[in-house]
């Protein structure tokens, strides 16, 4: 019966085989021409971890490891597995209540999810670490530890040179869009650690892993076929002696200040003491969170780092830089005698006035750092005839200041250096300061003996006496000198350059090595005077003013040692110590010098007189007072309560490097004389506190009393 | 019976039996990529029942020796037997009313201890055997409308309690009966008819009236322009083309809403438009029902599920690309992306591992077991064995074809396996008892079965 629909088994066959073309049609869309759905399973499927490589290791000039990697801990928990855990007892070895612990759960849920292990506490702390490592497996598999490298600081100083790493904040992303870095990330914040990050980051590595439905790693893709093995950071050989460095910071402890020494012949740093400084453990791992907050907010500064982000007025320590300009522009010679009856009358008011009453040639002025001799030597020199103009012979003035390293950033490898401030014709012919051809020398003759319109860094001073030193050059001063594996981003031939742009003859150089040599042997620096070594120096006390109220004097004490064939050049200050250069800073630079020279300090005499140098404090009242001001406002330690009440506006982590092009200032010492373009830069440059931090109430911009238009606030 | 022992692989269609082993081979290896994780011991994991392909692997044995059994009996069994067993598993189904026990939102299991057992799956087998039975009696005639209605009586009731259990995805299934009584002269006006209807059901529910009502218009005017030269001739064509354009237009614009707004209980409406993966658009207009949140609620979550499911799915297949990524290598199946893999959606992972020639090949056996169902069919001299065949095909058809096109986003997400591949004892067995009773008539052809 069924013949009659024979025909229709081929509806039924054609029916079939339609339906499975339809469906091979759609696979072909689907996985062969559509490639969405492979992006979409990227996307959830595989996961590409950055593994992170080790930091480079830095070394000290005698191969001491300064600053290191070690290892800590982060607590990380799975919220899916915490049944049945004793949180109360991990609570107790945390010190936080449940109510918190709970808050902390919700909070990690919130952010990764369930199932997906989130830190629980970050860098435990080698005491709950203690704690913890013995009963862990009683918290397992919910609670587990897991590694995380952190820098390690061997020795506790050098803090300001070496810097510190911490969390890249958003700021730091946008500044460095391009070079992976991701929020979570660690970057060398301050220091070296800053300026040599590329160098010391290494190169990361990454690994495929595949993730399940639940955002939990699960294995690596075929075995980590396509994996890139992290490379470790290039290690840093430095020229600190760390030994130094230690002595430095012992002497400057309780005071604030610098020390900076240099070997005159390669520009290598040897110690940049800060003080007051910290220890460089306090800002890595689990410390961190304790101590930031307090030494951001310190009112002594000890985050800043006063070697090249403090300036100040030189004082007499200019005094010699002026004697190199007289002879060579031949104003004077060696033989050029001035006697000072009390003060200098030259400009009518008996300003400056002269301590040590006599007739002095250059030697001798130099020795007593007799005032009315230099300013004597300067009025001569910006008043020579052979200039046309008072703005001509103030820019060949400013050409030498240039060529001694003044005025202008060194190119020093450590961040946020300051450029100090020498006056330029411009300056005094704005019509905010004097007005065209309405000043004179008169206007400036402290600038003579260091005061006044003259700004300087304690590194621009070390550098200025490794000039004098090496007779007429210096080299970028540095704290790196070789880079492990090859200079690869080309960061210190810079330092390899011999900067001499003023020929000066050397016998110039001997006339005022002569007069320093004095200044220890019999003149105002004998306390700087080591037995056996034969050392230059000069004194500075300078005068400084908070607004309109005379603060006491900051001491200086530049020097080089041994005169022949120098081995170190060295500055110190001593913020408001009172007294004179020679009380303070003096002694610190000799002990300092026969350190590096001696290799150690010895006799009972000397060692006591470290003991009692490190034991002075000489911070001035007024910090102690800030510290009491802010101590009363400081009702919680909570550094938000102070955001919130607006004495604060915001912590900022990282100090903002000056970006600013010096180029103009060099083009413009360059420049003829009667060049008549007006640059505002020095100007600006005056008034220009250090930014990012509030330091007004602390170092204060120096200014004489007789310029009208002070307005510094603090 | 000494003598009927050797003769088990007489007559037997050895093709069909490759084919259906390689599927179930297949589908081990489908249910292992995406079970096996690195470093699970292969062998123990095997042998341990503990693992879905290790039972899956038991089931095939359990199966092996169960179509031992149905090749060595009597293909006379079937006949004398199939309406019994059909009153059987109506029973059975009838039973899982009292005793059934709910699996995923449908009470249509039976659980045996070792095993759960569907009934509707089984009642396929026995449906298809009564349906077999009733067009091959000599009395039946069925030119005639009343040995239709039987014949859809016969095939229709194990679906429509299928349907009160909750599990509509197994009742669809039962459409597939239409083809052998197509096949054994159903006249075509219904299947087209009843196919129009249903696209014109779904196409209401899915598509806003307003778009439905200016598309039937427009389809209206252009059959009026492409016939005009025959409506000059014949006014009736006239009157069905404006006739038809009137009843699609009542029946979007009237009866459907009205059905779902007045008929229908809310729940009821809910199913059926989440049926077709849509929300109900006549919700909250049934002003003298509560709206039972927590039930919206649980209803939305299902929804959404399985909108994450088909993505999962898609993304899975889709990632695979044209040669796949390898086996076991699949990041979306180990990571047990894709809910229910190892079951109904068991082909992501050929998808993925395999990619477009692996997925295009398996089509191709399936479809060759289809054809080679349909060749069977018609070689038979007994209707009774040519109408159960083409059952056979037909069910395997619909399974294939409606679940592949859920995995690939053809179709709205319906509950049914891939036929030998899904993981499920219950699924294997009924494919395997399916098919075994096929070869074993067929093995019979020369005879002539009542």
């Amino acid at each position: 019966m069924s013949v009659f629909n024979q025909s229709r088994q081929n509806v039924i066959r054609l029916t079939f085989a339609v339906m499975f073309v339809v469906i091979i049609a759609r696979l072909f869309s689907l996985q062969v021409i559509s490639s969405k759905y492979k992006i979409m399973a990227d996307d959830q499927g595989k996961f590409r971890k950055v593994v992170y490589p080790d930091r480079g290791i830095v070394y000290d000039r005698h191969n001491n490891v300064l600053l290191q990697n070690t290892t800590i801990y982060d607590l990380m928990l799975a919220p899916n597995k915490l049944k049945g855990v004793d949180t109360l007892a991990m609570c107790r070895i945390l010190d936080i209540d449940t109510a918190q612990f709970n808050k902390r759960v919700v909070e990690l849920i919130i952010k990764n999810g369930r199932t997906r292990p989130s830190v629980f506490e970050p860098l435990l702390s080698d005491s709950k670490m203690a704690m913890l490592n013995e009963v862990m497996y009683k918290f397992a598999p919910a609670f587990y530890l897991q590694e995380r490298s952190v820098r390690s600081y061997p020795y506790d100083a050098a803090a300001n040179v070496l810097g510190y790493t911490a969390e890249v904040d958003t700021n730091f992303l946008k500044k460095h869009k391009d070079e992976g870095y991701v929020s979570g990330d660690y970057a060398g914040m301050t220091g070296i650690e800053r300026s040599y990050e590329k160098v010391l980051m290494g190169v990361r590595g990454i690994e495929y892993w595949k993730r399940d439905n639940k955002n939990r790693l699960t294995e690596k893709l075929e075995n980590g076929k396509f994996d890139t093995a992290a490379i470790a950071g290039q290690n840093m050989h430095t020229s600190i002696d760390i030994e130094l460095q230690e002595l430095g910071e012992k002497l400057m402890q309780n005071k604030l200040g610098s020390i900076v020494a240099l070997d005159p012949r390669t520009g290598g740093i040897l110690a940049m003491v800060s003080a007051p400084t910290y220890k460089p453990k306090f800002l890595s791992g689990s410390e961190r969170r304790k101590h930031f907050s307090e030494l951001f907010l310190n009112p002594a500064l000890p985050l800043l780092n006063r070697t090249v982000g403090a300036t100040y007025s030189p004082g007499s320590t200019f005094k010699t830089l002026q004697a190199l300009i007289g002879l060579h522009e031949g104003v004077i010679n060696t033989h050029f005698k001035v006697a000072c009856s009390g003060a200098f009358y030259g400009c009518g008011t008996g300003k400056p006035k002269c301590l040590d009453k006599g007739v002095f040639d250059l030697r001798g002025a130099i020795t007593v750092s007799d005032n009315t001799y230099f300013a004597t030597v300067m009025q001569k020199v910006i008043n020579n005839p052979k200039y046309p103009t008072i703005d001509s012979s103030l820019s060949n003035w400013d050409r030498y200041m240039y060529a001694f390293g003044l005025g202008h950033r060194l190119g020093v490898d450590v961040p946020a250096e300051k450029k100090g401030f020498i006056p330029t014709a411009d300056y005094f012919n704005s019509p905010k300061r004097y007005g065209e051809g309405r000043w004179n020398y008169c206007n400036f003759v402290s600038v003579s003996i260091g005061q006044g319109e003259v700004n300087v860094t304690p590194l621009q001073v070390a550098n200025e006496m490794a000039y004098i030193a090496n007779k007429g050059w210096y080299k970028t001063p540095h704290v790196v000198d070789s880079i492990e594996g090859g200079d690869k981003f080309n960061m210190l031939a810079a330092f390899k350059e011999q900067h001499n742009a003023i020929d000066i003859p050397d016998s110039v150089f001997e006339a005022v090595h002569d007069g320093m040599e004095g200044v220890v042997e019999r003149g105002t620096g004998l306390g700087a005077k080591v037995e056996g070594i034969s050392i230059c120096g000069k004194t500075g006390t300078v005068e400084n003013y908070i607004g309109l109220v005379k603060q006491p004097n900051h001491a200086f004490f530049c020097g080089f040692a041994p005169r022949d064939n120098p081995k170190i050049a060295i500055m110190c200050v001593v913020e408001n110590s009172g007294k004179f250069g020679g009380t303070y800073a003096a002694p610190i630079v000799g002990l300092m010098i026969e350190k590096y020279l001696k290799d150690s300090i010895t006799g009972t005499a000397r060692l006591a007189q470290v003991e009692q140098l490190s034991n002075l404090n000489l911070i001035p009242a007024r910090i102690y007072a800030a510290i009491k001001t802010q101590d009363s406002l400081r009702h919680l330690k909570d550094s938000a309560y102070m955001v919130a009440k607006g004495y604060l506006k915001g912590i900022k982590d990282t100090m903002e490097l000056e970006q600013d092009d010096e180029s103009d200032l060099l083009d413009k010492i360059k420049k003829d004389a009667d060049s008549t373009t007006k640059k505002e830069l020095p100007k600006k440059d005056s008034n220009n506190n250090l930014p990012g931090m509030n330091t007004d109430a602390v170092l204060p911009n120096e200014k004489r009393k007789t310029e009208p238009k002070d307005t510094v606030k603090n | 019976m000494y003598q009927k022992s050797p003769e088990i692989g007489k007559g037997v269609d050895w093709l069909l039996i490759w084919l259906y082993a390689t599927l179930v081979a297949i589908g081990l290896l489908c249910i292992f990529s995406v079970e096996y994780r690195n470093g699970d011991g292969v062998l123990q994991s095997f042998l341990g029942f503990k693992k879905n392909y290790s039972k899956q692997l038991f089931y095939f044995g359990a199966c092996i020796i169960l179509a031992s059994f149905i090749l060595l009996t009597d293909s006379k069994l079937f006949t004398a037997t199939a309406n019994l067993s059909y009153l059987i598993g109506i029973a059975l189904i009838l039973a899982t009313f009292v005793v059934g026990k709910e699996i995923k939102g449908s009470k249509s299991w039976i659980p045996l201890g070792f095993m759960n057992l569907q009934p509707v799956e089984l009642c396929k087998i026995f449906t298809a055997l009564a349906l077999a039975k009733f067009l091959s009696m000599t009395e039946t005639n069925f030119t005639r409308p009343a040995a239709q209605l039987v014949a859809a009586a016969i095939s229709f009731t194990p679906a429509a309690l299928s349907i009160l259990q909750g599990e509509t995805g197994l009742a669809l299934v039962y459409f597939s009966f239409l083809i052998p009584m197509y096949r054994e002269g159903l006249p075509p006006g219904y299947l087209i008819v009843g196919a129009a209807m249903a696209v014109l059901l779904v196409a209401s529910l899915l598509l806003s009236t307003k778009t439905l009502l200016i598309a039937f218009s427009a389809l209206g005017v252009l059959a009026l322009f492409i016939n005009k030269k025959q409506i000059r001739r014949n006014n009736g064509l006239l009157l069905m083309i404006i006739g038809c354009w009137a009843f699609c237009i009542l029946f979007v614009g009237v009866i459907v809403p009205f059905t779902f707004k007045h008929v229908f209980k809310k729940y009821q409406a809910d199913r059926i438009f989440s049926m077709v993966g849509v929300d109900n658009p006549f919700a909250g207009k049934n002003t003298g029902e509560l709206v039972n949140t927590a039930d919206e609620k649980a209803k939305q979550k299902k929804n959404d599920q399985q909108n994450y499911n088909v993505k999962q799915s898609k993304i899975a297949i889709g990632s695979g690309g044209l040669a796949g990524k390898g086996f076991l290598k699949g990041t979306q199946t180990q990571g047990d992306f894709v809910p229910e893999q190892h079951t109904d959606f068991i082909f992501t992972s050929v998808g993925e591992n395999f990619g477009f020639w692996g997925s295009t090949l398996l089509m191709l056996i399936y479809l060759g077991l289809i054809l080679r169902i349909v060749t069977i069919a018609e070689r038979q001299r007994s209707t009774f064995s040519r109408v159960y065949a083409y059952s056979v095909a037909s069910i395997f058809f619909f399974h294939v074809a409606v679940n592949i096109s859920v995995t690939i986003g053809l179709a709205p997400v319906i509950g049914i396996t891939l036929p030998l591949l899904s993981y499920g004892g219950s699924s294997l067995l009924t494919f395997t008892i399916l098919l075994f009773i096929l070869v074993r008539l067929d093995a019979d052809r020369q005879m002539v079965l009542r």
